[in-house]
C-alpha cells in the first residue's frame, strides 16, 4: 500500500494529523529552555511556562509550587491532548492511540498488583497510576488477592489479557519477581505493537518499524546493563528482549553473554545506527548514555514528522511531550535544588 | 550569704561533725569538678563532631536528592511508587547501645544494613536501574550520617544536661555548702572559745573572791591577836574561853558522835 496513503489518508484522519502537528509546533524550543535556565525559583518557571502551551495548565496554581506540581500539570496537558484525539479517532487510528498507551498500562497494572499483595489502599493506588494508562476495569483490579484470581477475574477483560496469557504461567504469576514479569509483559507488548503496525503497511509500517526498532533495542541495552551484578541469569535476561529491532538475533545472543559495560559496547558498536552513539561515550562510563539515547529517540520522533500520511506522528507525538515533561521536571528539579551546573546535562532539546 | 551557716549547739561535738563534713563537701567538690572537666571536654568533642557530620550531611542530602531527581529522570515519574510499594521490611536499622562518659549514661546508635540480595536489585530494568541503585547508595550513605548524627546530637543532649546538673553541684558545694560549713565551724569555735573565755573569767572572779575572804580574814584574825596582845599585855591574864576563836581548844561537839546522832531510817 506503500505510496498510496495520500489518497485516501485525509478521508479519516487528515483533522487529527493536523491537531497533532498543530501540538506539535507548541513543543518547547531551544530559546524556551534557555529561558527557563535563567530562571532562579520555581516561580519563576512557572511564569515562564504560562507564556507557552502549559499556560492554562500552570496559571491557576498557588504561589508555594512544587516540582511534583508542575510535572502533574504539564503531564495532564498531555493526557488531555491524547484524549481529545483518542475520542475523535477512527477505528485503526483509535487502535494505534491505545497501542501506544499500554506501555503506561502495563506498568499501572503491576502497581496496582503490587500494592495489593501488600495491602495498600486501592484509591490510593489509583491515584498513582499513569492518566494514560487508565482503563476502565483497573479499579477492579484490587479485588483479587493473589496472581491467579487477578488473571482470572479481572486482567482477561482488559486488552494486555493475551500478553499474560501467552507469556505468563499461573505459576510464574505467583513465583515470578515483579520486575520481570513487568519486562516480560513489555516485550510481549512491544512484540505485538510492531506486529500491528506492520499490518497497517505503508508509511506507518515503515516509520513506525524504525522507531520500536530503537525502541526495543533500547530496552535490551537497559536490561544487559542493569542486569549486570544481580541474580538475573543469561537465559532469562535473553527472554527478556523482544523478537525484533537492529539487534535481534546476534546482538541479543552477544548482549545475553555480557558481563560488562565494555562488553555491551562492543556488542552494540556491530550496528551501525548505534556506534555513533557509543563513539561518543569515553571508554568505561556508562553515565550519559540515557541521555544520549533520549537524544536519539527525540531526533527519530522529530524526523517521524518530515513525512505526512502516517500515525507515528501521534506515537512521536506522545514521546516527545513525555521528553519535554522530563525536561522540565529537570530543569526545575536543578532550579529548586541549587544545582543549575547541571542543568545542561539532563535536557534534551526537541528542536 | 556568707554570715549563713547551720543552727547547731556550738559544742565540740558539733564542731568535729561539721569538720567532718566539710573535709567530705571538699573532697566532693574536687571529684565533681574532675568529672565537670571530663564531661566539658567530652562535649567539646561531641559539639566539634556534630558540626562536622551537620556539614557532611548538608552534601549528601543535596547529593542524594540530586541521584533522586537522576532516578527519576530516567526512570520516569512513578517510579516513586513502585518503589514505595515493593518495601516489606526495612533493609537498615538502628541498633542501640549504652556508653559511659565519667558515670553519666549515653545513648548510642549505630546503624547496620541486613545483608542478603533484596529484591529491589532488579527494580528500572527496563530502564533506569543504574540510576536507581546510585541514588540507593546514596540514600544509603544519608541513612548512615543521619544515624551518626541522631547519635552525636542524642549525646550532645545528655551531656548537657548531666554537665549542668554537675556544675551545678560543684557550685552550689564551693558557694553554698562549703562557705557554711566554714562559717558554722569558725561559729562554733568563736562561741566554745568565748565559753572558755568567759570560764577563765569566771575562775579569775572565784580566785580573787577567794583571796579577798582570805586576806580579810586574815586581816581579822591580825586585829584580834593583836587586840589580844593588847589585852595580855593589859592584864596578863589567861584570856576567857571563846569558842568562837579559832584554832583554840577545839572540841568536836557532842552531836557529832554518831551514837548520838538518831536517825530514822536507822534499824539501831
Amino acid at each position: 500500500m506503500y505510496g498510496f496513503e495520500m489518497m485516501s489518508f485525509n478521508i479519516k484522519d487528515g483533522f487529527l494529523e493536523s491537531i497533532v502537528r498543530g501540538h506539535r509546533s507548541g513543543l518547547l524550543t531551544v530559546a524556551d529552555y534557555n529561558n527557563l535556565s535563567q530562571c532562579e525559583t520555581l516561580d519563576d518557571i512557572k511564569l515562564n511556562l504560562t507564556s507557552t502551551d502549559y499556560g492554562a495548565y500552570l496559571v491557576n496554581e498557588a504561589s508555594p509550587i512544587y516540582t511534583a506540581t508542575i510535572v502533574e500539570k504539564c503531564t495532564q496537558k498531555l493526557v488531555n491532548d491524547w484524549n481529545y484525539m483518542r475520542t475523535q479517532a477512527d477505528e485503526k487510528l483509535a487502535t494505534f492511540m491505545d497501542y501506544c498507551t499500554y506501555g503506561h498500562m502495563i506498568d499501572n497494572v503491576v502497581l496496582i498488583v503490587t500494592g495489593t499483595l501488600h495491602e495498600r489502599d486501592v484509591q490510593e493506588l489509583l491515584d498513582k497510576c499513569h492518566p494514560l494508562g487508565m482503563f476502565d476495569s483497573i479499579a477492579t483490579l484490587a479485588v483479587a488477592q493473589n496472581m491467579r484470581e487477578l488473571f482470572r477475574l479481572v486482567l482477561v477483560d482488559t486488552p494486555l489479557a493475551p500478553y499474560f496469557s501467552e507469556n505468563l504461567t499461573h505459576e510464574d504469576l505467583d513465583e515470578m519477581n515483579i520486575e520481570i514479569m513487568r519486562n516480560t509483559l513489555y516485550k510481549a507488548y512491544l512484540d505485538d505493537f510492531a506486529a500491528y503496525c506492520q499490518s497497517l503497511g505503508g508509511a506507518t509500517a515503515e516509520i513506525m518499524g524504525d522507531m520500536l526498532a530503537f525502541e526495543t533495542d533500547r530496552r535490551a541495552l537497559n536490561i544487559t546493563l542493569n542486569s549486570i551484578g544481580t541474580e538475573l541469569t543469561r537465559e532469562d535476561r535473553k527472554k527478556l528482549y523482544s523478537n525484533f529491532g537492529l539487534l535481534y538475533p546476534h546482538g541479543h545472543n552477544e548482549l545475553a553473554m555480557a558481563e560488562d559495560f565494555d562488553q555491551i559496547r562492543s556488542a552494540m558498536e556491530k550496528v551501525p545506527a548505534y556506534s555513533g552513539i557509543f563513539s561518543k561515550l569515553g571508554y568505561g562510563e556508562s553515565q550519559m548514555l540515557d541521555k544520549l539515547l533520549y537524544e536519539e529517540e527525540v531526533k527519530k520522533c522529530v524526523d517521524c514528522f518530515e513525512q505526512q500520511f502516517h500515525y507515528g506522528v501521534f506515537y512521536a507525538y506522545m514521546k516527545l511531550r513525555e521528553q519535554e515533561i522530563r525536561n522540565v521536571m529537570w530543569v526545575s528539579e536543578c532550579v529548586a535544588q541549587d544545582q543549575k551546573g547541571r542543568i545542561a546535562d539532563g535536557i534534551v532539546y526537541l528542536f | 550569704m556568707s554570715t549563713a551557716r547551720y543552727t547547731v549547739a556550738p559544742t565540740v561535738t558539733m564542731l568535729t561533725m561539721m569538720k567532718a563534713r566539710l573535709v567530705g563537701a571538699t573532697k566532693g567538690h574536687a571529684l565533681l569538678k574532675k568529672k565537670a572537666d571530663a564531661l566539658t571536654m567530652r562535649f567539646r568533642q561531641l559539639l566539634k563532631e556534630i558540626i562536622e557530620a551537620k556539614e557532611n550531611l548538608g552534601a549528601t542530602m543535596k547529593g542524594s536528592f540530586f541521584a533522586y531527581t537522576e532516578a527519576q529522570y530516567a526512570a520516569g515519574e512513578g517510579i516513586k511508587h513502585t518503589i514505595m510499594d515493593n518495601v516489606d521490611t526495612a533493609v537498615v536499622k538502628v541498633r542501640g547501645a549504652l556508653d559511659n562518659v565519667a558515670g553519666v549514661k549515653i545513648p548510642r546508635f549505630s546503624s547496620f544494613v541486613i545483608p542478603g540480595e533484596t529484591k529491589m536489585d532488579l527494580t528500572g530494568l527496563g530502564r533506569g536501574g543504574q540510576q536507581l541503585q546510585s541514588c540507593r547508595k546514596a540514600y544509603q550513605s544519608a541513612v548512615e550520617l543521619l544515624v551518626q548524627l541522631a547519635n552525636l546530637q542524642t549525646a550532645f543532649l545528655t551531656l548537657d544536661e548531666a554537665l549542668k546538673v554537675t556544675n551545678r553541684r560543684v557550685n552550689a558545694l564551693e558557694n553554698v555548702v562549703k562557705p557554711k560549713l566554714e562559717n558554722t565551724i569558725s561559729y562554733i569555735k568563736a562561741e566554745l572559745d568565748e565559753l572558755e573565755r568567759e570560764e577563765f573569767f569566771r575562775l579569775k572572779k572565784v580566785q580573787k573572791n577567794k583571796q579577798k575572804n582570805q586576806a580579810k580574814a586574815e586581816a581579822e584574825f591580825a586585829t584580834a591577836m593583836a587586840e589580844l596582845q593588847e589585852a595580855t599585855a593589859d592584864t596578863l591574864d589567861m584570856p576567857p574561853f571563846d569558842p568562837k576563836m579559832p584554832g583554840q581548844n577545839v572540841q568536836p561537839p557532842a552531836s557529832s558522835s554518831l551514837l548520838n546522832y538518831k536517825e530514822d531510817d536507822m534499824l539501831f
